[in-house]
Protein backbone atom coordinates (compact mmCIF):
# COMPACT_ATOMS: atom_id res chain seq x y z
CA UNK A 1 0.00 0.00 0.00
CA UNK A 2 1.34 3.12 -0.81
CA UNK A 3 0.93 5.62 2.49
CA UNK A 4 2.01 9.26 2.27
CA UNK A 5 0.82 11.43 4.63
CA UNK A 6 1.53 14.98 5.26
CA UNK A 7 3.48 15.80 8.40
CA UNK A 8 2.30 17.45 11.08
CA UNK A 9 2.20 21.13 10.57
CA UNK A 10 0.88 20.83 7.27
CA UNK A 11 4.26 20.23 5.34
CA UNK A 12 4.36 19.63 1.71
CA UNK A 13 3.60 15.87 1.81
CA UNK A 14 6.95 13.67 0.40
CA UNK A 15 7.37 12.40 -3.45
CA UNK A 16 5.69 8.87 -3.99
CA UNK A 17 7.19 6.19 -5.89
CA UNK A 18 5.05 5.37 -9.11
CA UNK A 19 5.65 2.48 -11.39
CA UNK A 20 3.90 2.52 -14.77
CA UNK A 21 4.93 0.45 -17.85
CA UNK A 22 4.52 2.89 -20.55
CA UNK A 23 4.51 1.86 -24.39
CA UNK A 24 5.82 -1.05 -23.07
CA UNK A 25 8.30 -0.52 -20.95
CA UNK A 26 8.58 -0.23 -17.00
CA UNK A 27 9.09 2.70 -15.52
CA UNK A 28 9.63 4.06 -12.34
CA UNK A 29 8.83 7.67 -11.07
CA UNK A 30 9.16 9.87 -8.13
CA UNK A 31 6.21 12.20 -8.02
CA UNK A 32 4.38 14.58 -5.81
CA UNK A 33 0.59 13.02 -5.42
CA UNK A 34 -0.58 16.12 -7.29
CA UNK A 35 0.98 15.41 -10.10
CA UNK A 36 -1.29 14.24 -13.03
CA UNK A 37 -0.60 11.15 -15.34
CA UNK A 38 -0.40 13.45 -18.32
CA UNK A 39 2.20 15.94 -16.28
CA UNK A 40 4.09 12.81 -15.55
CA UNK A 41 4.01 12.02 -18.79
CA UNK A 42 4.97 15.38 -20.45
CA UNK A 43 7.02 16.30 -18.17
CA UNK A 44 9.19 13.41 -16.17
CA UNK A 45 9.27 11.18 -18.95
CA UNK A 46 9.45 12.92 -22.04
CA UNK A 47 6.23 12.06 -23.60
CA UNK A 48 4.99 15.13 -24.97
CA UNK A 49 2.50 13.47 -27.59
CA UNK A 50 -0.33 13.65 -25.42
CA UNK A 51 -1.45 17.79 -25.22
CA UNK A 52 -2.45 19.74 -22.24
CA UNK A 53 -5.41 21.77 -23.94
CA UNK A 54 -8.18 22.25 -21.25
CA UNK A 55 -6.84 20.43 -18.59
CA UNK A 56 -9.99 19.73 -17.21
CA UNK A 57 -11.31 16.72 -18.84
CA UNK A 58 -13.20 19.12 -21.51
CA UNK A 59 -11.17 19.03 -24.86
CA UNK A 60 -9.36 15.37 -25.19
CA UNK A 61 -5.96 16.10 -26.45
CA UNK A 62 -4.60 14.73 -23.38
CA UNK A 63 -6.12 11.09 -24.61
CA UNK A 64 -4.04 8.20 -23.62
CA UNK A 65 -4.87 4.16 -22.98
CA UNK A 66 -4.96 2.63 -19.53
CA UNK A 67 -5.00 -1.29 -19.62
CA UNK A 68 -5.86 -0.11 -23.45
CA UNK A 69 -8.82 1.85 -21.98
CA UNK A 70 -9.19 5.64 -23.73
CA UNK A 71 -8.79 8.07 -20.61
CA UNK A 72 -8.04 11.35 -20.78
CA UNK A 73 -4.49 11.95 -18.74
CA UNK A 74 -5.23 15.03 -17.03
CA UNK A 75 -7.69 14.21 -14.77
CA UNK A 76 -6.06 11.20 -12.92
CA UNK A 77 -3.41 11.79 -10.60
CA UNK A 78 0.11 9.24 -11.55
CA UNK A 79 0.26 7.99 -8.33
CA UNK A 80 -3.61 6.57 -9.20
CA UNK A 81 -2.29 4.73 -11.93
CA UNK A 82 0.00 2.59 -10.10
CA UNK A 83 1.30 -0.67 -11.84
CA UNK A 84 -1.03 0.09 -14.87
CA UNK A 85 0.14 -0.21 -19.03
CA UNK A 86 -0.17 3.74 -20.45
CA UNK A 87 -0.23 3.68 -24.21
CA UNK A 88 0.59 7.52 -25.50
CA UNK A 89 0.53 8.37 -29.05
CA UNK A 90 4.49 7.97 -29.34
CA UNK A 91 3.54 3.81 -28.96
CA UNK A 92 1.28 3.53 -31.66
CA UNK A 93 3.57 4.02 -34.58
CA UNK A 94 6.72 5.91 -35.84
CA UNK A 95 6.78 8.42 -38.99
CA UNK A 96 8.68 5.62 -40.51
CA UNK A 97 6.05 3.03 -39.67
CA UNK A 98 3.13 4.65 -38.66
CA UNK A 99 -0.16 3.28 -36.81
CA UNK A 100 -2.93 2.32 -39.57
CA UNK A 101 -5.00 5.06 -37.91
CA UNK A 102 -2.15 7.64 -38.32
CA UNK A 103 -1.64 6.68 -42.11
CA UNK A 104 -5.02 6.85 -42.29
CA UNK A 105 -4.99 10.61 -40.48
CA UNK A 106 -2.78 11.76 -43.02
CA UNK A 107 -4.43 10.28 -46.25
CA UNK A 108 -8.16 11.90 -45.24
CA UNK A 109 -6.28 15.57 -44.06
CA UNK A 110 -7.40 14.54 -40.84
CA UNK A 111 -6.13 17.79 -38.96
CA UNK A 112 -5.12 21.62 -39.47
CA UNK A 113 -2.78 22.78 -36.91
CA UNK A 114 -2.19 19.34 -35.58
CA UNK A 115 -3.01 20.15 -31.34
CA UNK A 116 -5.69 17.88 -30.92
CA UNK A 117 -3.94 15.18 -33.22
CA UNK A 118 -2.52 12.32 -30.93
CA UNK A 119 -5.49 12.85 -28.61
CA UNK A 120 -7.93 12.02 -31.84
CA UNK A 121 -5.34 9.43 -33.13
CA UNK A 122 -5.43 7.31 -29.49
CA UNK A 123 -8.98 7.75 -28.98
CA UNK A 124 -9.78 6.44 -32.61
CA UNK A 125 -7.73 3.40 -32.05
CA UNK A 126 -9.57 2.90 -28.97
CA UNK A 127 -12.97 3.38 -30.71
CA UNK A 128 -12.44 0.80 -33.44
CA UNK A 129 -11.76 -1.36 -30.87
CA UNK A 130 -14.22 -0.79 -29.02
CA UNK A 131 -16.79 -1.58 -32.21
CA UNK A 132 -18.02 1.85 -32.41
CA UNK A 133 -16.82 2.52 -36.27
CA UNK A 134 -20.19 1.27 -37.66
CA UNK A 135 -21.13 4.55 -39.19
CA UNK A 136 -20.38 8.44 -39.66
CA UNK A 137 -22.41 8.96 -37.15
CA UNK A 138 -21.66 6.34 -34.41
CA UNK A 139 -18.15 7.74 -35.18
CA UNK A 140 -18.92 11.35 -34.49
CA UNK A 141 -21.11 10.07 -30.93
CA UNK A 142 -17.70 8.23 -30.44
CA UNK A 143 -15.04 10.67 -31.29
CA UNK A 144 -17.70 13.30 -29.23
CA UNK A 145 -14.40 13.83 -26.31
CA UNK A 146 -12.11 15.03 -28.74
CA UNK A 147 -12.54 18.29 -29.71
CA UNK A 148 -11.10 19.96 -32.76
CA UNK A 149 -10.85 23.64 -32.89
CA UNK A 150 -9.90 23.84 -36.47
CA UNK A 151 -13.16 21.86 -37.35
CA UNK A 152 -11.38 19.47 -39.41
CA UNK A 153 -13.84 16.92 -38.26
CA UNK A 154 -15.05 15.59 -41.84
CA UNK A 155 -11.16 14.33 -42.09
CA UNK A 156 -11.55 13.13 -38.94
CA UNK A 157 -14.56 11.15 -39.04
CA UNK A 158 -13.12 10.24 -43.00
CA UNK A 159 -9.73 8.19 -41.59
CA UNK A 160 -12.02 6.92 -38.57
CA UNK A 161 -13.84 4.98 -41.35
CA UNK A 162 -11.02 4.11 -43.31
CA UNK A 163 -8.80 2.90 -40.87
CA UNK A 164 -12.08 0.95 -38.99
CA UNK A 165 -12.39 -0.83 -42.38
CA UNK A 166 -8.59 -1.61 -43.18
CA UNK A 167 -8.56 -3.47 -39.96
CA UNK A 168 -11.29 -5.26 -40.26
CA UNK B 1 -2.84 22.26 -7.26
CA UNK B 2 -1.60 22.72 -3.85
CA UNK B 3 -0.18 19.98 -1.99
CA UNK B 4 -1.40 17.04 -0.42
CA UNK B 5 -1.30 13.30 0.50
CA UNK B 6 -2.41 10.22 -0.94
CA UNK B 7 -3.43 7.02 0.81
CA UNK B 8 -4.92 4.19 -0.85
CA UNK B 9 -7.12 2.87 1.49
CA UNK B 10 -7.33 -1.25 1.85
CA UNK B 11 -11.24 -1.38 2.57
CA UNK B 12 -14.19 0.42 2.19
CA UNK B 13 -14.14 0.36 6.29
CA UNK B 14 -10.46 1.70 6.28
CA UNK B 15 -11.62 4.35 3.95
CA UNK B 16 -14.37 5.38 5.82
CA UNK B 17 -12.63 5.46 9.34
CA UNK B 18 -9.44 7.46 7.50
CA UNK B 19 -11.77 10.02 5.64
CA UNK B 20 -14.67 10.56 8.67
CA UNK B 21 -11.37 10.89 11.26
CA UNK B 22 -9.40 14.39 9.74
CA UNK B 23 -11.88 17.29 8.55
CA UNK B 24 -9.55 18.36 5.76
CA UNK B 25 -9.56 14.65 3.88
CA UNK B 26 -11.73 13.59 1.19
CA UNK B 27 -12.61 10.30 -1.17
CA UNK B 28 -11.05 10.38 -4.52
CA UNK B 29 -12.33 7.27 -7.24
CA UNK B 30 -12.34 8.12 -10.91
CA UNK B 31 -10.92 11.49 -10.13
CA UNK B 32 -12.43 12.84 -12.98
CA UNK B 33 -14.89 15.77 -10.69
CA UNK B 34 -12.34 16.52 -7.94
CA UNK B 35 -9.46 16.54 -9.82
CA UNK B 36 -10.99 19.69 -11.72
CA UNK B 37 -11.76 20.97 -7.80
CA UNK B 38 -8.62 20.84 -6.87
CA UNK B 39 -7.27 23.10 -9.75
CA UNK B 40 -10.12 25.41 -9.13
CA UNK B 41 -9.67 26.22 -5.70
CA UNK B 42 -13.05 24.74 -5.29
CA UNK B 43 -11.66 21.90 -2.95
CA UNK B 44 -8.05 21.97 -0.78
CA UNK B 45 -7.98 18.60 0.89
CA UNK B 46 -5.18 17.57 2.86
CA UNK B 47 -5.34 14.28 2.12
CA UNK B 48 -7.01 12.52 -0.58
CA UNK B 49 -8.06 8.76 -0.01
CA UNK B 50 -8.00 6.25 -2.99
CA UNK B 51 -11.39 3.97 -2.92
CA UNK B 52 -10.88 3.17 -7.11
CA UNK B 53 -9.23 -0.39 -6.28
CA UNK B 54 -11.25 -1.55 -3.41
CA UNK B 55 -13.23 -4.00 -5.41
CA UNK B 56 -16.62 -2.08 -5.23
CA UNK B 57 -17.20 -2.22 -8.81
CA UNK B 58 -19.64 -5.02 -9.32
CA UNK B 59 -23.00 -4.92 -11.04
CA UNK B 60 -24.87 -7.91 -9.60
CA UNK B 61 -28.19 -9.02 -10.90
CA UNK B 62 -30.94 -10.59 -8.70
CA UNK B 63 -34.60 -11.14 -8.48
CA UNK B 64 -35.27 -8.18 -6.96
CA UNK B 65 -33.01 -6.00 -9.24
CA UNK B 66 -29.95 -4.34 -9.76
CA UNK B 67 -27.05 -3.89 -7.05
CA UNK B 68 -24.11 -1.33 -8.87
CA UNK B 69 -21.30 -1.44 -6.92
CA UNK B 70 -20.01 2.74 -6.43
CA UNK B 71 -17.21 2.01 -8.02
CA UNK B 72 -18.46 0.61 -11.29
CA UNK B 73 -17.04 3.01 -14.14
CA UNK B 74 -20.30 4.58 -16.32
CA UNK B 75 -18.95 2.77 -19.70
CA UNK B 76 -19.17 -0.58 -17.88
CA UNK B 77 -22.93 -0.40 -16.60
CA UNK B 78 -23.53 1.23 -19.97
CA UNK B 79 -21.95 -1.50 -21.77
CA UNK B 80 -23.37 -4.73 -19.68
CA UNK B 81 -26.24 -6.57 -21.42
CA UNK B 82 -28.91 -7.00 -18.42
CA UNK B 83 -29.01 -2.92 -18.01
CA UNK B 84 -29.76 -2.54 -21.28
CA UNK B 85 -32.42 -4.80 -22.05
CA UNK B 86 -34.10 -4.22 -18.75
CA UNK B 87 -33.30 -0.80 -17.73
CA UNK B 88 -33.01 0.93 -20.64
CA UNK B 89 -33.40 4.59 -18.71
CA UNK B 90 -30.06 4.00 -16.66
CA UNK B 91 -27.93 2.64 -19.58
CA UNK B 92 -29.01 5.53 -21.68
CA UNK B 93 -28.31 8.10 -19.06
CA UNK B 94 -25.41 7.05 -18.79
CA UNK B 95 -24.15 7.04 -22.57
CA UNK B 96 -25.98 11.24 -22.75
CA UNK B 97 -23.44 11.76 -19.92
CA UNK B 98 -19.64 13.49 -20.18
CA UNK B 99 -17.58 11.83 -22.86
CA UNK B 100 -16.09 8.14 -24.03
CA UNK B 101 -12.99 8.94 -22.13
CA UNK B 102 -14.61 10.33 -18.80
CA UNK B 103 -17.29 7.39 -18.50
CA UNK B 104 -14.46 4.71 -18.81
CA UNK B 105 -12.64 6.83 -15.51
CA UNK B 106 -15.55 8.09 -13.96
CA UNK B 107 -17.58 5.98 -11.04
CA UNK B 108 -21.20 5.99 -10.37
CA UNK B 109 -21.02 7.16 -6.98
CA UNK B 110 -18.97 10.05 -8.10
CA UNK B 111 -21.12 10.67 -10.75
CA UNK B 112 -23.93 11.53 -7.69
CA UNK B 113 -21.42 13.43 -5.84
CA UNK B 114 -20.69 16.02 -8.64
CA UNK B 115 -21.13 19.76 -8.02
CA UNK B 116 -22.79 22.26 -10.19
CA UNK B 117 -21.29 23.18 -13.85
CA UNK B 118 -22.49 26.74 -12.49
CA UNK B 119 -19.68 28.89 -14.21
CA UNK B 120 -20.08 31.30 -11.42
CA UNK B 121 -19.50 28.95 -9.02
CA UNK B 122 -16.27 27.33 -10.99
CA UNK B 123 -14.33 30.62 -10.74
CA UNK B 124 -13.49 31.43 -7.20
CA UNK B 125 -13.13 35.16 -8.47
CA UNK B 126 -16.83 35.28 -8.53
CA UNK B 127 -18.85 36.04 -5.46
CA UNK B 128 -21.14 32.60 -4.87
CA UNK B 129 -23.31 31.91 -1.87
CA UNK B 130 -22.26 27.75 -2.60
CA UNK B 131 -18.82 28.78 -2.18
CA UNK B 132 -18.92 31.18 0.24
CA UNK B 133 -22.33 32.18 1.92
CA UNK B 134 -23.74 35.68 1.86
CA UNK B 135 -21.43 36.95 -0.83
CA UNK B 136 -24.08 36.86 -3.25
CA UNK B 137 -25.75 35.12 -6.43
CA UNK B 138 -24.35 36.56 -9.95
CA UNK B 139 -26.51 34.22 -12.10
CA UNK B 140 -29.61 35.55 -10.77
CA UNK B 141 -28.90 39.12 -12.54
CA UNK B 142 -26.08 37.56 -15.04
CA UNK B 143 -25.83 35.09 -17.38
CA UNK B 144 -28.13 31.94 -16.00
CA UNK B 145 -29.27 30.31 -19.41
CA UNK B 146 -28.13 26.93 -17.69
CA UNK B 147 -29.54 27.88 -14.48
CA UNK B 148 -32.49 26.34 -12.92
CA UNK B 149 -36.30 26.94 -13.89
CA UNK B 150 -37.81 24.83 -11.23
CA UNK B 151 -37.75 25.06 -6.91
CA UNK B 152 -34.74 27.23 -7.20
CA UNK B 153 -33.88 29.29 -3.79
CA UNK B 154 -33.27 33.02 -3.29
CA UNK B 155 -29.59 32.28 -2.76
CA UNK B 156 -29.03 29.90 -5.50
CA UNK B 157 -30.30 29.13 -9.06
CA UNK B 158 -27.60 26.34 -9.78
CA UNK B 159 -28.73 23.09 -11.74
CA UNK B 160 -27.32 19.61 -10.88
CA UNK B 161 -25.45 17.90 -13.38
CA UNK B 162 -26.37 14.52 -13.06
CA UNK B 163 -27.71 12.21 -15.78
CA UNK B 164 -27.46 9.04 -14.06
CA UNK B 165 -29.18 10.74 -10.66
CA UNK B 166 -32.09 11.70 -12.86
CA UNK B 167 -33.09 8.16 -14.58
CA UNK B 168 -31.98 6.73 -10.95
CA UNK B 169 -35.14 9.01 -9.47
CA UNK B 170 -37.21 7.25 -12.07
CA UNK B 171 -36.12 3.66 -11.65
CA UNK B 172 -37.24 4.65 -7.40
CA UNK B 173 -33.22 3.77 -6.40
CA UNK B 174 -31.41 3.66 -3.12
CA UNK B 175 -28.06 4.71 -2.17
CA UNK B 176 -25.90 2.32 -0.11
CA UNK B 177 -23.76 4.45 2.29
CA UNK B 178 -20.70 3.51 5.04
CA UNK B 179 -19.75 5.30 7.15
CA UNK B 180 -17.90 4.69 10.34
CA UNK B 181 -21.07 3.45 12.38
CA UNK B 182 -22.33 1.00 9.73
CA UNK B 183 -24.20 1.07 6.65
CA UNK B 184 -27.04 3.00 6.18
CA UNK B 185 -29.62 3.01 2.74
CA UNK B 186 -30.95 6.49 1.28
CA UNK B 187 -33.89 6.92 -1.14
CA UNK B 188 -32.47 8.50 -3.86
CA UNK B 189 -35.16 11.17 -3.43
CA UNK B 190 -34.04 11.91 0.10
CA UNK B 191 -30.39 11.42 -1.37
CA UNK B 192 -30.26 15.22 -2.81
CA UNK B 193 -32.06 17.91 -0.51
CA UNK B 194 -34.68 20.37 -1.02
CA UNK B 195 -33.42 24.08 -1.14
CA UNK B 196 -32.94 25.44 2.17
CA UNK B 197 -31.03 28.59 3.41
CA UNK B 198 -27.61 26.67 2.85
CA UNK B 199 -27.20 26.04 -0.97
CA UNK B 200 -23.70 24.55 0.49
CA UNK B 201 -25.73 21.41 1.62
CA UNK B 202 -26.12 19.24 -1.95
CA UNK B 203 -26.29 15.65 -0.40
CA UNK B 204 -27.62 13.49 2.58
CA UNK B 205 -23.67 12.37 3.62
CA UNK B 206 -21.61 13.34 6.71
CA UNK B 207 -18.13 13.73 6.18
CA UNK B 208 -16.71 10.54 5.82
CA UNK B 209 -19.75 8.61 4.95
CA UNK B 210 -18.74 6.44 0.98
CA UNK B 211 -21.07 5.55 -1.56
CA UNK B 212 -20.81 2.29 -1.89
CA UNK B 213 -23.70 0.75 -4.15
CA UNK B 214 -26.66 1.80 -5.94
CA UNK B 215 -30.05 -0.71 -5.42
CA UNK B 216 -32.54 -0.18 -8.30
CA UNK B 217 -35.66 -2.39 -7.91
CA UNK B 218 -36.72 -4.24 -11.21
CA UNK B 219 -40.33 -3.01 -10.28
CA UNK B 220 -42.75 -2.84 -13.01
CA UNK B 221 -41.94 0.31 -14.95
CA UNK B 222 -37.80 -0.33 -15.38
CA UNK B 223 -37.84 -2.16 -18.65
CA UNK B 224 -40.55 0.52 -20.38
CA UNK B 225 -38.33 3.67 -19.24
CA UNK B 226 -36.63 5.87 -21.23
CA UNK B 227 -34.24 9.14 -20.92
CA UNK B 228 -33.69 12.54 -23.55
CA UNK B 229 -31.28 14.58 -22.92
CA UNK B 230 -31.69 18.27 -25.00
CA UNK B 231 -28.38 19.76 -25.31
CA UNK B 232 -26.29 22.78 -26.86
CA UNK B 233 -24.50 20.33 -29.09
CA UNK B 234 -25.25 16.82 -30.50
CA UNK B 235 -22.59 15.45 -27.49
CA UNK B 236 -20.75 15.82 -24.55
CA UNK B 237 -22.38 18.48 -22.87
CA UNK B 238 -24.30 19.18 -19.83
CA UNK B 239 -27.90 18.49 -20.08
CA UNK B 240 -30.19 21.96 -21.08
CA UNK B 241 -33.29 19.90 -19.76
CA UNK B 242 -33.45 15.88 -19.56
CA UNK B 243 -36.25 13.88 -18.98
CA UNK B 244 -35.97 9.98 -17.11
CA UNK B 245 -39.51 8.48 -17.40
CA UNK B 246 -40.60 4.69 -16.51
CA UNK B 247 -44.27 4.09 -17.46
CA UNK B 248 -46.08 0.89 -16.41
CA UNK B 249 -49.05 0.45 -18.89
CA UNK B 250 -51.54 -2.60 -18.09
CA UNK B 251 -54.43 -3.84 -20.05
CA UNK B 252 -53.56 -0.39 -22.14
CA UNK B 253 -53.86 1.79 -19.06
CA UNK B 254 -51.28 3.67 -17.47
CA UNK B 255 -51.35 2.10 -13.84
CA UNK B 256 -48.25 3.59 -12.53
CA UNK B 257 -45.16 6.29 -13.55
CA UNK B 258 -42.67 8.15 -12.64
CA UNK B 259 -41.19 11.19 -14.53
CA UNK B 260 -38.12 13.30 -13.56
CA UNK B 261 -36.28 16.26 -15.11
CA UNK B 262 -32.47 16.92 -15.36
CA UNK B 263 -31.01 20.12 -16.07
CA UNK B 264 -34.18 22.01 -14.45
CA UNK B 265 -33.01 22.10 -10.72
CA UNK B 266 -30.83 21.90 -8.14
CA UNK B 267 -31.38 18.05 -7.66
CA UNK B 268 -33.12 15.92 -9.75
CA UNK B 269 -36.52 16.75 -10.31
CA UNK B 270 -39.91 14.30 -9.81
CA UNK B 271 -42.97 15.55 -11.35
CA UNK B 272 -45.52 14.15 -9.78
CA UNK B 273 -48.20 16.17 -11.20
CA UNK B 274 -47.38 14.92 -14.75
CA UNK B 275 -46.62 11.29 -13.47
CA UNK B 276 -50.82 11.48 -11.84
CA UNK B 277 -51.58 12.79 -15.33
CA UNK B 278 -50.88 9.53 -16.91
CA UNK B 279 -52.60 7.71 -14.44
CA UNK B 280 -55.72 4.76 -15.63
CA UNK B 281 -55.43 6.90 -19.01
CA UNK B 282 -54.01 5.39 -22.46
CA UNK B 283 -50.56 6.40 -23.02
CA UNK B 284 -51.72 8.24 -26.12
CA UNK B 285 -51.57 11.69 -27.61
CA UNK B 286 -54.21 13.67 -25.01
CA UNK B 287 -52.48 11.96 -21.59
CA UNK B 288 -49.42 12.51 -22.77
CA UNK B 289 -50.13 16.68 -23.88
CA UNK B 290 -51.40 16.72 -19.86
CA UNK B 291 -48.70 15.17 -18.59
CA UNK B 292 -45.96 17.65 -20.65
CA UNK B 293 -48.09 20.44 -19.30
CA UNK B 294 -48.41 19.52 -15.78
CA UNK B 295 -44.49 18.74 -15.72
CA UNK B 296 -43.75 22.71 -16.16
CA UNK B 297 -46.83 24.09 -14.57
CA UNK B 298 -44.76 24.95 -11.56
CA UNK B 299 -41.99 26.39 -13.53
CA UNK B 300 -40.25 29.89 -12.64
CA UNK B 301 -37.73 30.99 -15.36
CA UNK B 302 -35.59 33.74 -14.69
CA UNK B 303 -35.63 35.93 -18.14
CA UNK B 304 -32.90 34.54 -19.63
CA UNK B 305 -33.99 30.99 -19.33
CA UNK B 306 -37.60 30.81 -20.30
CA UNK B 307 -36.85 28.62 -23.06
CA UNK B 308 -36.14 25.59 -20.67
CA UNK B 309 -39.69 25.37 -20.63
CA UNK B 310 -40.97 24.87 -23.87
CA UNK B 311 -37.75 22.59 -24.13
CA UNK B 312 -38.89 20.91 -20.81
CA UNK B 313 -42.69 19.90 -22.20
CA UNK B 314 -41.52 18.52 -25.39
CA UNK B 315 -38.68 16.55 -24.22
CA UNK B 316 -41.56 14.93 -21.84
CA UNK B 317 -43.81 14.51 -24.45
CA UNK B 318 -41.18 12.79 -26.75
CA UNK B 319 -39.92 10.47 -24.07
CA UNK B 320 -43.81 8.97 -23.13
CA UNK B 321 -43.86 8.97 -26.92
CA UNK B 322 -41.11 6.89 -27.47
CA UNK B 323 -41.81 4.77 -24.84
CA UNK B 324 -45.37 4.27 -26.14
CA UNK B 325 -44.19 2.96 -29.56
CA UNK B 326 -41.89 0.55 -28.04
CA UNK B 327 -44.81 -0.57 -25.97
Amino acid sequence: MIEVVPSEGGVVPAAVEVGLVVNGEARRLVVEPRVTLLDALRERLGLTGAKKGCDHGECGACTVLVDDRRIYSCTTLAVMQEGRRVTTVEGLGTPESPHPVQAAFVEHDGMQCGMCTPGQVVSAVALIAEGHAGSEDEIREWMSGNLCRCAAYPGIVAAVRAAAGGAS
Amino acid sequence: MRPFGYVRAESPEAAAALVAGDLSAAFVGGGTEILNWLKDGLADPALLVDVGRLGLDAVEVSDGGLRLGSGARMSDVARDRHVRAEFPVLARALEAGASPQLRNMATLGGNLLQRTRCAYFREPSFPCNKRVPGTGCPARDGDHAMHAILGASDACVAVHPSDLAVALLALDARVEVLGVHGRREVAIEDFYPHAGDDPRRETALRHGELVVGIGVPSGPRARTSGYLKVRERGSFAFALVSVAAAVEVVEGVVRSARIALGGVAHRPWRVRAAEDALLGRPLADGSVADAAEAAVRDADPLPGNRYKVAIARGAVRRVLEEIGERG
